[in-house]
């Protein structure tokens, strides 16, 4: 069954695969700087295992490795896993329970130090159990991990509580830097502020708010790359500052995705100077109604928030102007594990009839004694989609007669306010690298078990039901519990409304050349296959 | 011109018969001699009576998407077009001159007024009180207005209110610093001492003797600062730390979807601009010429 469910993912996978536009490359070449733009203000921190977000990764990724990653040769098939420190994939052993790596020798750190397995098992001893005040932002995707060692030097293993399918792939999550055992012996927050890592870039400068600077490590164990001498990374939250950048020639391309018309205006002015890249995203916009705070503390006004919005007629629309496009459920809409149009039509929220269900929130409003409701959407200082799906929203909740403003905030104070509870109702986002169904929805867990749960709740049933979704080895079974945990987090509870997955749409350079589109603007982010054609530039 | 023992300035005598004619009269004549001023005047009325009547002038819901008509061009259904939302760009200009004065007038008022009574308390008191308030405004006036504008807003966060705040605090010493200079004459001249020896109160001889001797460039400066308040609104909501989508505001009108579709659909950006520049320009244009009708040394000329 698992042999089915893998092929099932791969299908799924391929049928939503890229449209690229990079054929035919021949040899890489050396040298040259990549200017690239980073669509934020600046990373919240610079510690991997605590952010979840591009603001940080597209900036800190090229200075570290990993155990294993997906291939980034092949980054559209998040099933394809290949070793970053790791010598080979292993197969488990103890009925699934055992994982055994052997790392890498002769690798170093940019301070000129060995890593060993020591650091590997340190790093994810961090992630999987971090000590109390320090935030691990994926800890609960390792829930089922017993313990982490290194008998020596060059083993690291992963015991089980119990043999799952989710595990292998979630050890390809790209937020999971190795980090110096020396360094978090001493200061176990001390890569909140600083770099230092033995990826194929060193870290040369970071200024706040306007750049990141690397350059080539010459002791990359993956010899032969990087091909690049350095990079850029330049932040930019102004969509029209990344699209000029682009198209001036200041920068050669973006990572994180542009809407269409930025798309078209670029295509259209550079002609075939610029080539754009295409593919499914998993992620999607999250409504969360924090439950601390009444009146969203009430089921039915939650409720009638979610009855009031046309995610059908409404994706068509954005997607012209926004990189949205797929109505969906908690799953990634390309996982056999996702709901079906039919079975997502039973949920509230995504009802046929618009109609129907806005009378239905009205009714449910006013039985809550919220006929005149007010709220506060706090929202991300991110163009798109952030923006657009939050005025769109502040709209449709206006046909029922809700009045809502929008308090908009930088990437740093958005997930201060969500961490605190300051908001009454946020526009956040499920973004995801590997396609991983069941890990993916972890996040809907209530804050005891998810540190990105910012809904303020609490529901032991549904911790119950993901339970048994995690530990479940057949297909259909879990299929059938992921259609419960669905059920209960949308229809039953209104805890928290997926709203819009997203489409990536990449520009880049014609000289830029060795990147390629995955489903996930987390994935292959680390530069090493990037290689520029001075001779196609201007 | 003199000055009698109650305080009140004695006028020439023909200056004493424009004091007699009435509105009408007065509003004639200010449009013959300020013809300009009176362009001005007619701007800034138009542009307070559409914002007043926004419900009754706008042809459609300033927020209603409506995404049959994303980004139309201007047409008879939509005379100035849509944007990006389908949403109507004239009715979203009209309730944005409702922002745009909002803003405009209660930051230049409450800072005017903050200043008039501050620049008089300190040049009437004098001595460390006057010393210790120069020192404050001069630290507030060595940023530029927008500069202080943003750090007040990075303080107090975004939204209509906190952008009045914003715009407020920076105009407040900007005025006082004016008043204060011309305080400081009235303050010498024999009727503030004859008031002191009446026995009056400070506030009373503040607010009764030197104020009113001071509204000439206290109203100049006035009109001046709505000017510059309805241009650092329009300056924040573009940088996306003043109002807030979907409240329909016209430096927000420039920003987001006017830059994006800039190429393909340029009244996006075009008529907010231009609601932006008209009102700034009717502003400064009344505000000059109230500047030459009640400044003594112009109005000899």
């Amino acid at each position: 069954m698992r042999s089915a469910l893998l092929a099932a993912c791969i299908g799924a996978v391929l049928a939503t695969g890229p449209a690229a536009a990079d054929t035919g490359e021949t040899m890489p070449k050396r040298g040259g700087t990549l200017t690239y733009m980073i669509p934020a203000d600046a990373p919240p921190s610079l510690d991997g295992h605590r952010e979840g977000t591009f603001a940080m990764l597209h900036a800190l990724a090229p200075f570290y490795s990993v155990l294993m990653r997906v291939n980034p040769e092949n980054p559209s098939d998040t099933t394809q896993f290949v070793c970053d420190l790791c010598t080979a994939i292993p197969k488990p052993t103890d009925d699934g329970k055992t994982y055994t790596f052997k790392i890498r020798t002769g690798v170093k750190f940019h301070d000129g130090s060995p890593l060993t397995a020591a650091d590997v098992a340190a790093s994810w001893h961090k992630i999987i159990f971090p000590p109390p005040g320090v935030l691990s932002a994926r800890q609960d995707w390792w829930s089922v991990v017993d313990s982490v060692e290194a008998p020596d030097t060059t083993t690291v293993v992963f015991r089980l509580k119990f043999a799952t399918t989710t595990f292998l792939p979630s050890l390809a999550d790209p937020f999971a830097f190795i980090y110096s055992k020396a360094i978090l012996d001493k200061d176990v927050r001390w890569y909140e502020q600083h770099v230092m890592g033995s990826g194929p870039f060193k870290f040369v400068a970071l200024d706040i708010g306007q750049s990141m600077k690397g350059e080539r490590n010459p002791d990359y164990y993956h010899k032969g790359k990087p091909y690049l001498d350095g990079f850029i990374g330049i932040f930019a939250d102004k969509q029209v500052v990344r699209v000029e950048a682009i198209h001036s020639g200041r920068a050669a391309m973006e990572f994180r995705g542009l809407p269409p018309s930025a798309i078209n205006d670029l295509q259209r002015e550079l002609g075939d100077k610029v080539k754009v890249q295409t593919h499914d995203w998993n992620c999607g916009n999250v409504v969360t109604p924090n439950q601390r705070r009444k009146p969203f503390d009430d089921v039915r006004v939650r409720r009638a928030l979610l009855l009031a919005v046309d995610q059908w007629n409404g994706a068509p629309a954005l997607s012209k102007i926004a990189n949205v496009r797929t109505v969906g459920g908690i799953v990634f809409p390309g996982s056999p594990l996702a709901a079906t149009k039919e079975e997502l039509q039973k949920l509230a929220g995504f009802w046929p009839d618009i109609e129907k269900s806005r009378a239905e929130a009205r009714r449910l409003l006013k039985e809550a004694g919220q006929e005149n409701l007010q709220l506060e959407l706090l929202n991300r200082n991110v163009d798109q989609p952030y923006k657009y799906v939050g005025t769109w929203l502040v709209d449709q909740w206006s046909k029922i007669g809700v009045r809502a403003t929008q308090r908009v905030q930088p990437t740093g104070p958005w997930l201060q306010a969500m961490r605190t509870g300051d908001f009454d109702v946020v526009v956040e986002a499920n973004c995801n690298s590997v396609v991983n169904p069941v890990l993916d929805t972890h996040k809907y867990l209530p804050r005891v078990r998810s540190p990105v749960n910012y809904g303020g709740y609490n529901d032991p049933e549904l911790i119950e039901i993901y339970e048994k979704m995690l530990s479940e080895g057949d297909f259909d079974r879990q299929r059938a519990l992921m259609r419960q945990y669905e059920a209960r987090i949308i229809d039953t509870m209104a805890d928290e409304f997926p709203m819009l997955w997203w489409y990536r749409m990449i520009p880049e350079r014609s000289f830029v050349h060795g990147w390629k589109i995955g489903p996930s603007h987390f994935i292959n982010q680390d530069l090493s296959n990037i290689w520029l054609d001075e001779g196609q530039n201007g | 011109m003199s000055t009698t023992l109650d305080g009140r300035i004695a006028l020439p005598a023909d200056e004493a018969i424009v004091l007699h004619r009435s509105y009408w009269q007065a509003t004639l004549h200010f449009c013959r001699r300020e013809p300009l001023g009176a362009v001005g005047a007619v701007l800034v009325l138009i542009i307070a009576i559409t914002g007043l009547s926004a419900e009754l002038i706008a042809p459609y819901s300033p927020t209603a998407n409506d995404f049959a008509a994303m980004t139309e061009a201007p047409s008879w259904t939509h005379w100035l077009g849509t944007d990006q939302f389908g949403r109507d760009l004239l009715s979203r200009i009209i309730y944005g001159a409702r922002t745009a004065l909002i803003v405009g007038l209660t930051s230049a008022i409450v800072g005017g007024f903050a200043g008039l009574v501050l620049g008089v308390a300190s040049a009437y008191f004098g001595g460390r009180l006057d010393l210790v308030f120069q020192r404050i405004f001069d630290v507030v006036m060595a940023f530029p207005l927008i500069i202080m504008a943003l750090a007040v807003v990075a303080i107090f966060g975004t939204g209509v209110h906190n952008v009045i705040v914003a715009i407020t605090i920076p105009l407040i010493p900007r005025c006082a610093r004016v008043v204060r200079s011309s305080a400081l004459a009235i303050r010498e001249i024999p009727y503030v001492d004859a008031a002191r020896a009446c026995g009056y109160s400070h506030s009373r001889i503040i607010l009764r003797h030197m104020v009113p001797n001071v509204m000439a460039p206290f109203l100049i400066m006035l009109t001046a600062f709505v000017g510059q308040a309805i241009l650092a609104e329009a300056s924040l909501s573009y940088l996306g730390l003043g109002v807030q989508e979907p409240t329909p505001a016209w430096g927000l009108m420039l920003q987001g979807g006017a830059e994006e579709y800039a190429s393909t659909a340029p009244w996006i950006a075009i008529f907010p601009g231009l609601a932006i520049a008209l009102t700034v320009f009717g502003v400064s244009l009344f505000g000059d010429a109230l500047r030459d009708v009640l400044d003594p040394k112009l109005r000899e000329r």
